[in-house]
């Protein structure tokens, strides 16, 4: 009863709630947070999805089998899952060996076949385009990339070019399970890895030329995901072990481990492993930037503070005979300090406002000149400053209305 | 004659310094009496004390049959606000104001703002038609005259001045004083301090401070008339 409940999808009001709590976490100076998710996502992928007999293999020997395939069309489910919006890319691979022949040598080779910028449109009806362009952005490419739909052309990494002296252009024969064929080499990637001695091809041609139609060996998914926490790591040894409660929280949450677990919810046979070094490196830097950032916030908040405070006792010492008259007249302490907290208040919302779209502009501006793009603005941004303007302005108050309680007529009025 | 205030036995001690010493003094309501002295005399504890604006260290000070050195920070506003009408050497009039809200401002703190109220106040000193100026585009006897409207404003028991006309110079001295008299003659109290023996002369009666003890009281009211004759235009 209690796994139903687990498996099933968590309400709408926790999806709210968390929605918020996830909303006010990227809110973190106009949703730099994520901006800079997205600009670690240069590493690559940082999740891994293979068969679970496969990973299995992997994990007790440090080798995978390859007589255990995913199904291709459950690739696309990805984009389903609850955490969808937060999967960036991701692409199908199919592992392979094979017999090249070019220039009158024979060397065996290993391939890989991919969807390079698969194009495709959802159940949901939304567009997507995807695949190991988006997963490889390093790659210094000679040439040009294989394009999604040619099954008669190839990429070569660089070593392996090197090797058999094969050019951008050059015709390779690729055989495999007793059938040949012909590539032309559209492409010579650099990876700085393993890959160099690949041949890449798309997921169409070593299907078919492997004999494997509709299978692929794994699929890298590169996800923006919330740095782990002690929940995450607890539900990423085991999510049974987590209370009701706690499994929505981690549910709703992009944790990896998460996102893992809903990645395999639809993944018939799959098992989800992050990546853990990327994944970890991500976390810390995303981390210690966010540490940063609310440092930044509480000092400029402290530096706002002092300097109001500033401000408003040296308006008030400057017009200490008014306010002096004032109470002469009869104004009790509460009133005047209430008229110099409103004066306040409404010089400080017009600053606020002031400050509110100037910080836009240079969030944009730092978007533009750091990102190359634009920041997207969270609305919750203008409550949360709204509410720290307030206090930081009664706080920075403080010493004023102080200054002003104790101040007496007698001692302002008779000025000779 | 009801009296409107009594000092018994005031005494202001700053350390070792009596800034005012065992003072005795009634006030009758109606009276006009003026306060002089020289520098350091007392003579402006006297008047804030009076005013609501200090307490004394010893002694009693009873206003209008409320004993003031008892009360409190916040009872003392409600009784300044109410029974006084205070007007300053430097008038202290709010430079971004006119005329007419200087005199409204009272008003505000006292009960309500009523601009007809406050536009009557500035006739009676003879201001109707300055009413709109800013403090800036007055004379120095033009803003004591706001000035006293203001303290009128509220209909106070008694009209303080500490110095009134310090800042003026004869023709408005005289206007400022012309004014004091109609005042008391609709029966207001006024106490004044005042450095000027030509403005203290002018009172119906005249106490003399010296080292925070009060030295002489004279009795003018045989003069009173004569003198206001020499120095006001009536």
């Amino acid at each position: 009863m209690a796994n139903d409940n687990k498996n099933s999808r968590p309400s709408e009001k926790q999806d709210a709630h968390d929605s918020f709590h996830s909303r006010v976490r990227g809110v973190a100076l106009y949703g730099y947070d994520e901006r800079y998710d997205r600009e670690l996502k240069v590493y690559g992928a940082n999740i891994t999805v293979r068969h679970k007999d496969a990973a299995l293999m992997s994990d007790l020997y440090g080798t995978g089998v390859n007589d255990k395939f995913l199904y291709e069309d459950d690739v696309l489910k990805l984009k389903s899952i609850f955490w969808g919006f937060n999967i960036l890319d991701f692409a199908p691979m199919l592992d392979g060996n094979a017999i090249m022949t070019t220039n009158g040598k024979t060397s065996e080779v290993s391939l890989v076949g991919t969807w390079t910028e698969k194009h495709a449109t959802l159940s949901t009806g939304e567009e997507l385009s995807t695949g190991l362009k988006g997963l490889r952005t390093w790659w210094d490419v000679q040439g040009e990339w294989l394009n999604e739909n040619d099954n008669a052309s190839v990429m070569l990494g660089k070593l392996l070019a090197s090797q058999n002296n094969i050019h951008v252009g050059d015709a390779i024969t690729l055989t495999a399970n007793g059938m040949s064929k012909n590539f032309i080499v559209k492409g010579i990637y650099n990876d700085g890895g393993n890959d160099d001695e690949k041949i890449l091809m798309t997921l169409a041609a070593v299907q078919e030329l492997m004999n494997l139609t509709g299978k692929v060996s794994s699929i890298e998914v590169s996800a923006l995901t919330t740095p782990d926490n002690d929940l995450a790591r607890k539900a990423a040894q085991d999510p049974r072990s987590l209370s009701p409660d706690e499994y929505e929280t981690w549910y709703c949450t992009a944790y990896v481990s998460a996102i893992c677990h809903q990645i395999q919810e639809v993944i018939r046979d799959g098992v989800a492993k992050a990546v853990r070094q990327v994944a970890e490196s991500e976390g810390t830097i995303l981390n210690k930037t966010t540490l940063l950032m609310i440092l930044i916030t509480i000092l400029s908040s402290i530096g706002s503070a002092l300097a109001i405070s500033n401000l408003i006792t040296a308006s008030v010492i400057e017009r200490s005979q008014e306010l002096g008259l004032l109470k002469a007249l009869g104004a009790y302490n509460w009133q005047i300090a209430l008229l110099v907290l409103l004066e306040v208040m409404l010089t400080g919302l017009a600053g606020g406002v002031a400050g509110y779209f100037l910080g836009i502009g240079f969030a944009q501006i730092i978007g533009q000149t750091v990102f190359g793009s634009y920041i997207e603005i969270a609305r919750m941004v203008i409550l949360i400053v709204a509410v720290i303007l307030f206090f930081v302005t009664l706080l920075g108050s403080v010493p004023a209305i102080r200054y002003l309680m104790a101040l007496k007529p007698t001692e302002v009025l008779h000025g000779k | 004659m009801s009296k409107i205030l009594e000092l018994k036995n005031v005494s202001k001690i700053y350390g070792n310094l009596k800034a005012l010493a065992d003072i005795n003094l009634s006030v009758n309501a109606g009276d006009w009496l003026s306060i002089m002295g020289p520098s350091g005399s007392g003579k402006t504890t006297m008047i804030n004390i009076i005013g609501c604006m200090d307490t004394p260290s010893v002694g009693n000070v009873i206003l209008d049959g409320i004993d003031i050195s008892k009360e409190n920070a916040g009872s003392l506003t409600r009784i300044r606000r109410d029974k006084i009408g205070l007007i300053f050497q430097q008038f202290h009039l709010i430079s971004y104001l006119t005329a007419v809200e200087n005199v409204m401002v009272a008003q505000y703190y006292h009960s309500m703002p009523d601009e007809e109220e406050a536009m009557e106040a500035l006739a009676k000193v003879g201001l109707a038609d300055r009413a709109r100026h800013l403090p800036a585009q007055l004379s120095g006897g033009e803003q004591q005259r706001v000035c006293i409207a203001r303290a009128l404003i509220n209909s106070p028991e008694i009209l303080l001045g500490d110095e009134p006309t310090g800042n003026l110079d004869e023709e408005n001295e005289g206007i400022v004083v012309d004014i004091f008299r109609r005042l008391h003659d609709e029966g207001v109290t006024i106490i004044i301090v005042t450095h000027d023996p030509e403005v203290g002369d002018v009172a119906q009666r005249k106490i003399i401070l010296e080292h925070g003890r009060l030295i002489d009281d004279i009795d003018q009211s045989a003069t009173f008339g004569e003198a206001l004759k020499l120095k006001g235009k009536g």
